[in-house]
Formats: structure tokens, C-alpha cells, sequence
């Protein structure tokens, strides 16, 4: 089997697995006052200084919460209160299902947002909740987050970052850019899945989605995931082979197109390990049941819990039409290689031959 | 596979046999919206059951989204046979369209050798070719729902089932795999009516055929009124009013909403068809013919019309326009087309 699905979700990473591993050998709450929950408390507090660190924040402004969903709600429902809420027209559903009714901020033909609408958009509404995700799941395209931030500051608004796809691959300092809030999710970098976080400004108040037994500050009930949460610590920082992957993934778009794919957002700023090829008259499902018959593991669009594979939304609005529905997404994981780049080119050119003949 | 025992079982005697097979699931409507239930899943139990079976059966599964085609071509077009007055039978549409349609050419995209359902019908293969008949179980059996099967799609299809005496073998087959699904109820007659009022269907697609109109007799006497011609279907006896007291409906006028009704008895010989398909030579021929899914045999000439086809048939019987009438000899299915 080869995985070239790290957008889904990244293979675990060594030191991850090292971590939580041994969180769970020790085991023990954090909120328990013997010495088994000081222990996991020392444990959980070390990983949110870990995290403050990387990410150029607070540890007292980390909430650790079960993922990026849980970490996106959480923002708009803290942030959201009395605002009209401005979603970027691509965003992941964790965003779209939050902020029902939002006013959607168009994407140009590249996928990055339209700072003309924006401030267009803004100048009605200058208190505006605003999400825009750092990168797009399906495309790889980088908003410009560091515009959009001084769009809301000139205006009044709060800006909330899903930066679930960029933490670990294209790293910045999203507070100082102007974000208010934003998320990451552990899997997305080499962590077990069940743990995220919603990183916010200094000392912001955000009111608890389930305030329970007033864990993470009252701002998020429940039992933390500590072995989750101790990997996404471990694994944030460790070091990404950048150019590497981004020349795999050139590669791989040079090759595809020569079969016939045209590259989805290839005019944009894009993540190094992200390629949304669209084969013009051949169904998503069929390219993507090929490639898995064939061992390889691809995705297409957001497949809901159901695995029914809609026409993507976020093609859509990047105004491909038909192309919507005939596009697959290729994302190398951490530990690509060689190997793999090449087994992946092979049977895609036997699909296309096959399903262009 | 459509997450029911049928279905399941098909995959798993494939599976069995040493294939490799592929499992797919058409999304056909939304689930949620279908029992109006507002944030339910998209997809409902029987995907998620659909996707067990193959777990068990440890094979690939996938779910297709087929929701714009079955939309156009099942969902609308039933309404639209009822705003005309037509009675349609939307399995055949979706079996036409999505399963021998769609799901075929998905199959042959994918290199598959071929496609393998679970319909009740048996495919028998002669030195003259492949031959479709009636399922040895004659309660189960769906040929009459499968008459619009082309000669090349029928060359490329499996129907496993067909050859079972009854249900309660597939059912214990299905047990012996280890399936969850072995003792799941039949689905209903039509998938994407739950509740079971196809009114409100037809309501939401094409409102003008739940509008008043008069019920007249074959002379034009005003008898009374009913509320929307998609409710009635030619020979039916419910729903008229009072005056209309042992009379049944002998046609639906789409245009000027009438219903016009007679007494019972008195039916038509010469009953004509459009879009037939023919599973031998198209010739004149005397065969037994079906007019409804539960039916008996009534014995006819048939002789070919074009695209169509007409029925002379011995003795007068109630044919409602947009139902099927497919021609049997013995077992085989010789063709068929829609009563127009």
C-alpha cells in the first residue's frame, strides 16, 4: 500500500509514538491531587509549554481539545457571540457547519480569497467574526493571512484561523499576523488523532463549548487525551523535509500533466506536499477506485462519514464547474520517498491511458 | 449493494467463487431529507450496513453519488407520469438509468469482467446467446422489472439469486457468511417514498398534478371532483366519489385535469407500446404478456410498430399507461415496452 493521503491524516512520526506510548504505560488524570495526577498534570502542562512555544503564544492561551472540528466550533461559538460571521467560501465543514447563515468571502480563479470582496464585505460589517483557513485541505492554497489580518484590524473584525493544514508544513506566527484565534490538529503533523487546539490571543475569554468539570482553564470540560496530547507536542517542531517534498510533488504534477491532468490552484502560493490534479471527463470515483485497486491511497473532494464523494465545494467555487467532480488529491505524507513518487506516477498514467482511450 | 440481504449475499458468493470483487453503493437520495430529519446522516443505516457486509467479506467497498441522476431520472420523471397522467414504475427507470445505466459504465471504466446484482432473475446463456428468464422462486421474481435490460448489458451482468428456490435460502446463506444483514426486512416498494405517500413527491416536482379537476363519465356528465389526477391510475375504483360508486377510472386527461370513469368490465383489446426493447429478433409473435408487476399471463399477438410495438390481446384487460408490458415465453423474458 502506498499512502499519499497526509491530508487526511499524517503517519504516525517516531517521537509522537515515543510520547504517547509512554503517557499511556503511566497513566493517571491530571485533575487527581495524588501524586498519579501530578504526574500526568506535570505531562499535559509540559506539552502546552511545548506547544506555546512552537507557536509563539502563551501557554496559559492553549486549549487542548479533540481536534480541529472541536477547535474550530469552539472559536466561532466564543467569538461569534453578537457578530456577523464571514466565512471564507472554501473552507473545511468543521467552518461551514459551525458558522450557519455566514456571508461567504469569494475565492478568486487561483482559490485565494478575494481581499477586494473582503474589504468590501467588511466595510458593511466592520465587527465581523471572520474565518479563513490557512490552507485549503483539497488545493494546498495558502490564503494571505497576513492581509486579511490588517483588513480586520483597519476595520474593527476578529479573525479566527483554521490552520490545521499549514501547522508543520508552512509554519508562521498566525497571532502576530492578526489572528485572533486559531486551531491545529495533532494528526495533521505526525500525532495520534483525538487531540487539538484553539491557540488564542493573550488572556482572550472564550466561554467553554461544555464546561464539565471546568478542565483547560473552564474553557473545555473533559478529561484531556493526554497520550493524543503528548504526541501532538512531540511531533510539532520536528523537522519537515520542505524542499524535498515540494520537488516530489513538482515532480509529480510535471508527470500527471503530461498524462492529461491539469493542476487545481497552480497559479497560488500552495503547501509544499499538495496536488489537486483534475482529469477532464473521468469521474473522481473511478480515478480514485483505479488507484486504490492498484494499492494507492488518494482522496477526492471531502468524503463524508458516509465515503460518498461529492462534487468538492471548494473546486466549485473556484468556479471548475464540471471539473468539481473529477479531481483527486494527492498529499505526500512526512515519509515519502522515492519509491513511492514512482509507483504513484506509474499507475496514474495507466489510469489516464486507460480512462482518456 | 444496497446494504440489504439480496445484495450482500451476491457479493459474498462472488467473493466466494475466487473474484475479486468490487462493492459500490449508489447514494441515491439524501436519507436525511427523505425521512425529514433535519442534520441526520446523508446516508442512513443501509450504507453503513453495506459497508459491514464488505468488511466481513473483506472486500473494497465504495459509495457512489448518484443523487443528480436519480433526481432527473427516477425522481422528476416519476412525477412527471403522474402530472401526465401516466402510473410509472420508477424501479425500472432506475434500474435503466442507474444500475444498468451509470453503475454498468462504472464497472467497465474500472476493467471489471462483470457486473453481478442481486435482482431475482436468471441469465441463461444458449449457442444463440444469453437469454433473460424469470427467477426459479416466481414470488421473488423481478424479470418484469428488468425487461428494458439491453442484450449487451445482459451479456455483461450476473444474477446469482435467480437460480434460489426462495428467500429464506438467501437468507441462510447470508447467515452461513456471517452477515449482519441476514435478517433485515425487504426494503419497500418504492426506496425514496418512506412514508409511503408518494403525494408528496409529486407535490414537491409538480404541484399542478394535486390540483382539483372534474370526475366525468364517458359522456361528459359531472359526477364530482378529486384532488389531483397523480392520486388515480387507469382501473382504479378508490378514491371516486360517491356518485362514481362501482365505476373505475378509464382515463386521465392531463390537460383539462378530468377523470373520466365508466362502469368495470368493457376494457381494451389493442393495447399499444412505446420504447421497446426486444431480448429476441423482433417479430410478430404470440407470447403471454404482463401488464403490472403482479400479474397474471395474458396470452397476445404482438407485432412490432416502429420503435413500439403493438398487443392484440385475446381477451380485454386492464393496461395502464406508463406500466410495463413484457412479453414471456415460458420463463424467458422476449421483451417489452411501456404501455402508452
Amino acid at each position: 500500500m502506498i499512502y499519499l493521503d497526509a491530508n487526511a491524516s499524517e503517519p504516525l512520526c517516531p517521537e509522537a509514538w515515543d510520547a504517547a506510548v509512554a503517557a499511556m504505560e503511566m497513566g493517571g488524570n491530571p485533575s487527581s491531587v495524588h501524586q498519579a495526577g501530578r504526574r500526568a498534570r506535570k505531562l499535559l502542562e509540559a506539552a502546552r509549554e511545548r506547544v506555546a512555544r512552537f507557536v509563539n503564544a502563551r501557554p496559559a492561551d492553549v486549549i487542548f481539545c479533540g481536534g480541529a472540528t472541536e477547535a474550530n466550533a469552539m472559536a466561532i461559538h466564543a467569538l461569534g457571540q453578537g457578530r456577523p460571521l464571514l466565512i471564507g467560501a472554501t473552507e473545511h465543514d468543521s467552518i461551514r457547519a459551525a458558522a450557519l447563515g455566514a456571508t461567504p468571502i469569494p475565492v478568486l480563479a487561483t482559490g485565494q480569497a478575494d481581499m477586494t470582496e473582503l474589504k468590501a464585505l467588511l466595510a458593511r460589517q466592520p465587527y465581523a467574526l471572520v474565518c479563513l483557513m490557512a490552507a485549503n485541505n483539497e488545493t494546498g492554497v495558502l490564503h494571505d493571512i497576513e492581509m486579511a489580518g490588517k483588513i480586520c484590524a483597519d476595520a474593527g473584525a476578529v479573525l479566527h484561523v483554521d490552520a490545521v493544514q499549514a501547522v508543520g508544513r508552512v509554519n508562521r506566527d498566525w497571532l502576530a499576523l492578526g489572528a485572533t484565534s486559531f486551531s491545529l490538529s495533532g494528526h495533521k503533523f505526525g500525532a495520534p488523532t483525538g487531540a487539538g487546539a484553539l491557540v488564542t490571543r493573550p488572556g482572550l475569554e472564550i466561554n467553554a463549548l461544555f464546561r464539565g468539570g471546568g478542565q483547560e482553564g473552564g474553557r473545555r470540560g473533559g478529561t484531556p487525551a493526554l497520550p493524543a496530547i503528548v504526541g501532538l507536542a512531540a511531533a510539532l517542531g520536528r523537522a519537515y523535509r520542505v524542499d524535498q517534498i515540494t520537488a516530489w510533488r513538482d515532480e509529480i504534477e510535471e508527470f500527471c500533466v503530461s498524462c492529461g491532468a491539469r493542476v487545481v490552484g497552480a497559479g497560488a502560493p500552495r503547501l509544499p506536499n499538495t496536488a489537486c490534479l483534475a482529469l477532464p471527463g473521468v469521474r473522481a470515483e473511478t480515478q480514485l477506485i483505479v488507484l486504490d485497486m492498484a494499492g494507492i491511497c488518494v482522496s477526492s473532494g471531502a468524503a463524508c462519514s458516509s465515503g460518498k464523494v461529492a462534487a468538492s465545494h471548494v473546486l466549485l467555487a473556484m468556479g471548475l464547474g464540471d471539473l468539481a467532480g473529477q479531481a483527486i488529491r494527492v498529499s505526500l505524507p512526512w515519509n515519502t520517498d522515492e519509491h513511492m513518487v514512482r509507483t504513484f506516477q506509474s499507475a496514474y498514467a495507466a489510469m489516464a491511458a486507460r480512462a482518456l482511450q | 449493494m444496497s446494504g440489504g440481504v439480496d445484495s450482500s449475499v451476491v457479493a459474498g458468493l462472488m467473493a466466494r467463487e475466487g473474484h475479486e470483487v468490487i462493492g459500490v453503493t449508489l447514494q441515491l437520495y439524501d436519507h436525511g431529507e427523505a425521512v425529514g430529519r433535519k442534520g441526520a446522516c446523508c446516508a442512513g443505516q443501509d450504507i453503513h450496513d453495506a459497508k459491514r457486509v464488505a468488511d466481513r467479506l473483506g472486500i473494497a467497498h465504495y459509495v457512489i453519488d448518484s443523487e443528480a441522476r436519480f433526481r432527473q431520472s427516477v425522481i422528476s420523471a416519476f412525477a412527471d407520469a403522474y402530472a401526465d397522467g401516466q402510473t410509472p414504475v420508477p424501479c425500472i427507470a432506475c434500474n435503466q438509468h442507474l444500475k444498468f445505466g451509470d453503475l454498468l459504465e462504472m464497472a467497465q471504466g474500472l476493467g471489471a469482467d462483470a457486473l453481478a446484482t442481486g435482482h431475482y432473475v436468471r441469465r441463461i446463456e444458449t449457442q444463440a446467446g444469453v437469454e433473460l428468464h424469470k427467477a426459479i422462486d416466481e414470488a421473488r421474481d423481478q424479470s418484469w422489472f428488468l425487461f428494458a435490460t439491453t442484450q449487451e448489458q445482459l451479456d455483461y451482468c450476473r444474477f446469482p439469486l435467480g437460480e434460489y428456490a426462495s428467500k429464506a435460502e438467501v437468507r441462510a446463506l447470508a447467515t452461513e457468511m456471517g452477515l449482519a444483514v441476514a435478517e433485515k426486512p425487504d426494503s419497500q416498494d418504492i426506496c425514496f417514498v418512506p412514508s409511503g405517500s408518494y403525494a408528496k413527491i409529486v407535490e414537491t416536482f409538480r404541484p399542478d398534478a394535486l390540483e382539483q379537476g372534474e370526475v366525468v363519465t364517458e359522456n361528459g356528465r359531472i359526477l364530482g371532483y378529486h384532488q389531483g389526477i397523480a392520486r388515480y391510475t387507469i382501473g382504479q375504483a378508490k378514491r371516486l366519489p360517491d356518485k362514481a360508486a362501482h365505476m373505475v377510472v378509464k382515463a386521465i386527461e392531463p390537460g383539462s385535469r378530468r377523470i373520466i370513469v365508466g362502469p368495470r368490465g368493457a376494457q381494451s383489446k389493442s393495447v399499444k407500446l412505446r420504447d421497446v426493447n426486444w431480448l429476441t429478433s423482433p417479430r410478430a409473435l404470440r407470447a403471454g404478456v404482463k401488464l403490472r408487476a403482479r400479474d397474471n399471463l395474458h396470452d397476445s399477438y404482438i407485432y412490432p410498430d416502429g420503435r413500439g410495438a403493438v398487443l392484440e390481446l385475446d381477451e380485454p384487460a386492464i393496461a395502464a399507461p406508463g406500466q410495463a408490458a413484457v412479453f414471456y415465453g415460458g420463463s424467458r423474458v422476449l421483451g417489452g415496452g411501456f404501455i402508452v
